[in-house]
């Protein structure tokens, strides 16, 4: 019965990107899209875990690991995880080269910054058949 | 009390369910346990992993298959 869509599998890594509203929050938006579609890791609702919806709360706790990404040194992405209990890996775009306001939100840089976020594991070969992934 | 197990009825929410009864038993309290297996339902509830457990209402567990006793401790709170 509805075995396609049974959400019984592992949780796996889950990435919140900030999705602020600079160059740079876009920026971690589309890494953290980027890194999903490529199989890196499952993008979730940074919004759900700041509104404390149970369900959202109970289903990034059965996560293997989860990845904030913060477009700059505010880190609201790591403080809202933080706060709802949870002790993500960070990355701060800005540690990783990409200055605010100075940042071109481009395939270049999304790939450059999905790269350094995921120890170069996303590659534009991978996942060629899902279409549009990696660089596609 | 009313019990509800999150899942579109794999085996793992088969499990869940089976464990949530015998909880039930074991407490011997008055408890209603339903199931939801509609994927909009579930989102509502704002689980994204399954099989999940909800109390009342509110989910406090998802992702994962409680024991028996994980699940006493929780509905006996």
């Amino acid at each position: 019965m509805a075995e396609n869509n049974c959400m019984c599998q592992e949780a796996g890594v889950l990435i919140f990107p900030c999705s602020g509203g600079s160059d740079v929050g876009e920026l971690s938006d589309k890494v953290a899209r980027k890194m999903a579609k490529c199989g890196q890791a499952k993008m979730f609702c940074l919004a759900g875990i700041g509104a404390h919806i149970p369900g959202m709360i109970e289903s990034a706790k059965a996560a293997n690991k989860i990845i904030a990404i913060d477009g700059c040194q505010v880190l609201c992405s790591k403080k809202i995880l933080e706060h709802a209990g949870f002790s993500p890996i960070s990355f701060n775009l800005k540690d990783l080269g990409f200055e605010k306001g100075k940042t071109q939100v481009n395939e270049e840089n999304i790939e450059k910054a999905a790269n350094k976020i995921s120890g170069g594991k996303i590659e534009k070969t991978t996942i060629r058949d899902s279409g549009g992934c990696c660089g596609n | 009390m009313k019990i509800e197990i999150l899942g579109v009825g794999c085996p793992k929410c088969k499990q869940l369910t089976a464990n949530a009864e015998a909880a039930v038993k074991e407490l011997n309290i008055q408890a209603e346990i339903g199931k939801v297996t509609d994927i909009d339902k579930i989102t509502e509830y704002g689980v994204m992993m399954t099989p999940a457990l909800a109390v009342d209402g509110t989910v406090v567990s998802a992702g994962k298959v409680l024991s028996k006793d994980e699940i006493k401790k929780l509905i006996s709170k």
